[in-house]
């Protein structure tokens, strides 16, 4: 085994539906400590990247090893490693809490001697003990995906993959459910009782002993990954810590103030140098083009005087993962 | 692996127990078919009303008629006088028959060749054909051959008929109980439906809730799930089996002649059939209503082409045929043979093993088509 710590590595998936080519050559490798996040829009080929990396989906072509073992020849002990928490809840709404975790902890191999103590921490560690005896058909949504999460971390997986662990969650809980991420990987193991997470800890530098890939729309949560993959089209078009993909849009995004919104608005809309216009509230952001952005301030200011509005405040400012997110998403397929 | 395998079993016994639709189908539809079956879909008659026309009026036609009366298949509700008579009761459907004694019964029954004639109503060819057989019965008793004309309302005349002294014997089921014919098939119709069904919608409400999703990346292998999944269902309709023979033989006085081990062990092959066509059926399903609606398509033309509710001689060939596709048609020739007969396994032979191979044939199938996928 070449890099031990090379728990997720995936080379040149690629998978096929009918017509739809939904993953088109995708390599992705993380690191034991590592949150990957997996950002693109709807029917970018997340979720069949995700579902082809814990071989629930056969991939038309490329090797992923999980721990070392390839998923496809090595099956059983590469799910041994694997916690895989689906976009839609998947456990067992008629069992109660405890049984659905007892479930999955025994089909993963555990004797029943360790499951009960094991279970209870992983309860607590997710908040959930106080329920343990409700069914899981009664829980809430953000209750649901920790369930899905205690019951995937039950058998103390190096790998976990989140398909959207946090869509329809309450803010609150997202906060709960980050926090107790970023211990996982910060953490050499699981912690066997409950801990509250202390919250910052960045997870790349933390020398953990386990990996995590998610999906997400949200690009507060892309954020918080030591590593985004930019998905589009089947393809990871952009890959790299959040800063480095701020950077690939540094000085080119305009922050523009002043009334009124419309003239401004077609004005900017108007300059050859200016690519994207986009409201954040009372402001406009504008993308412009590389090393435009002297030629863009000197010159919209005077236009709008010119058209009869009033400019209060036109600048450069650091792009957001948004930004980004945005100007990916229109580039030309090439 | 046994540790995987006895979670599954225990996980799925917690949610039969906790599923009313399938604690119903599992508990209440055995019982109601055996009430619906065993009372309602009888062929048996009772208290049929007869006409008399007693032309002899003697101490032995008295007593004839005293035989008809304590039989309980016969009520002697007119008194008949003419062959007008005749016509207006059977027309008006006031009785079912008319029992005509002629008038040197007795006098032929000295000579022990008497002879009565009875019209029957033959409009109701079932209520006809088994009442013809009653009176023969209770006929053959006073050593009087019983005539019929079953043609009563075809217009034919009721002249009586060349006397033809049939001597019926019946063997195993002298009373002709119809319910000895459709309790020890409601067992084959529980095994088959129920099991096929069940294992259908089972599996299939794994992928229709999602909850496939989360097995799939678990160590589980695709045979750990099935047998898991299965084997409830067994036992279930082992169970329900269990349920059925308790009920036939106490309630209905079904007689348990053979061997219980055998029963059981050919119960299981056919159990093998239903479980693989529910099986293959999950393979086709991506919802509950599919698998169901899918099992119902193959269960329907079996339980007609079984020999379920109509003899399976009394079909066109084609038919009977088609009817050797059909597993369950062995195993209600078994069930019956090994409840009523009581016979060995010799007679049955050429049943259980077209049984068997009906058995590993589909749940061989079943097997390969059954893919712990998404895809």
């Amino acid at each position: 085994m070449p890099d031990s710590n090379l728990l997720i590595d995936a080379t040149d998936l690629a998978r096929r539906f009918g017509p739809t080519q939904a993953v088109a050559g995708v390599s992705i490798h993380v690191r034991a400590g590592e949150i990957y996040g997996l950002v693109g829009s709807d029917g970018a080929g997340k979720t069949t990247t995700i579902r082809l990396l814990c071989g629930a989906l056969q991939p038309d072509a490329g090797t992923v090893t999980i721990c070392g073992w390839d998923v496809q020849k090595q099956t059983e002990e590469a799910r041994s490693q694997l916690g895989y928490l689906s976009q839609r809840f998947s456990l067992y709404e008629d069992l109660t809490v405890l049984e659905n975790i007892r479930f999955f902890a025994e089909v993963r191999g555990m004797r029943s001697g360790e499951w009960l103590p094991r279970c209870m921490a992983i309860l607590e560690f997710v908040g959930l003990a106080s329920f343990k005896d409700r069914r899981a058909g009664q829980l809430s949504g953000g209750m649901k995906q920790k369930l899905g999460l205690a019951s995937a971390l039950v058998t103390r997986p190096r790998v976990l993959l989140l398909d959207e662990p946090t869509t329809g969650v309450d803010p609150v809980t997202r906060q709960d459910f980050w926090q107790l991420l970023i211990s996982l990987v910060s953490t050499p193991l699981l912690p066997e009782a409950a801990q509250p997470a202390s919250p910052g800890g960045r997870a790349a530098e933390a020398a953990g002993s386990v990996a995590v890939l998610l999906s997400t729309p949200y690009m507060d949560e892309a954020a918080r990954c030591g590593r985004v993959g930019f998905m589009r089209r089947g393809r990871i078009i952009a890959e790299g810590t959040p800063s480095e993909l701020r950077g690939m849009l540094k000085d080119r995004i305009l922050e523009l103030s002043g009334a009124p919104i419309k003239l401004l608005r077609r004005l900017a809309q108007a300059d050859q140098a200016v690519e994207d216009v986009r409201a954040f509230g009372d402001r406009l952001h504008l993308r412009i083009r590389e090393g435009a952005a002297p030629g863009v301030m000197e010159r919209l200011p005077s236009e709008i005087r010119g058209g009869g509005g009033r400019s209060d405040r036109l600048r450069s400012i650091p792009p957001q993962l948004e930004d980004v997110f945005i100007y990916l998403s229109e580039q030309s397929y090439e | 692996m046994i540790l995987r395998l006895g979670s599954i079993i225990r996980k799925e016994f917690i949610q039969i127990l906790r599923d009313r639709r399938t604690l119903a189908i599992i508990l209440v539809i055995p019982i109601m078919q055996l009430i619906l079956l065993g009372y309602a879909a009888t062929t048996d008659i009772k208290n049929v009303p007869l006409g008399v026309w007693d032309q002899s009026r003697s101490p032995q036609s008295r007593a004839l008629l005293d035989a008809f009366r304590s039989a309980n298949y016969f009520t002697i509700a007119y008194d008949v006088r003419s062959l007008d008579d005749v016509r207006d009761l059977i027309e008006g459907g006031r009785v079912r028959g008319v029992l005509i004694i002629p008038p040197d019964y007795a006098l032929h029954l000295a000579q022990d060749d008497a002879q009565v004639s009875l019209i029957l109503d033959g409009s109701d060819a079932t209520a006809g054909s088994t009442a013809l057989s009653a009176a023969q019965l209770i006929g053959q008793a006073y050593a009087t051959s019983v005539s019929a004309d079953q043609g009563a309302l075809l217009g034919r005349s009721a002249a009586l008929k060349p006397p033809v002294d049939v001597r019926t014997q019946v063997w195993y089921n002298p009373d002709l109980v119809s319910a000895y014919f459709m309790i020890p098939g409601v067992i084959g119709m529980i095994l088959y439906a129920i099991a096929s069904i069940l294992t259908a919608t089972t599996i299939v409400r794994e992928r229709e809730r999602g909850t496939i999703e989360q097995l799939i990346v678990t160590p589980i292998r695709s045979w750990e799930l099935v047998v898991g999944k299965i084997l409830p269902y067994v036992i279930v309709s082992f169970l329900d089996t269990f349920e059925v023979l308790i009920i036939g033989h106490w309630w209905f006085g079904i007689p348990i002649r053979g061997d219980l081990g055998l029963i059981l062990i050919t119960s299981g092959l056919l159990l093998l059939s239903s479980l693989g066509i529910g099986l293959l059926a999950s393979t086709i399903a991506n919802t509950q209503q599919e698998a169901y609606l899918t099992v119902w398509l193959t269960l329907l033309p079996s339980i007609f082409l079984s020999g379920f509710f109509f003899p399976l001689e009394a079909m066109p060939p084609v038919l009977q045929a088609v009817a050797y596709a059909i597993p369950l048609r062995y195993y209600l020739i078994i069930i019956r043979a090994l409840l009523i007969k009581g016979v060995g396994l010799a007679a049955i032979q050429n049943e259980v093993s077209a049984l068997t191979i009906f058995g590993v044939v589909i749940m061989g199938l079943a097997a390969v088509r059954f893919r712990k996928r998404l895809d």
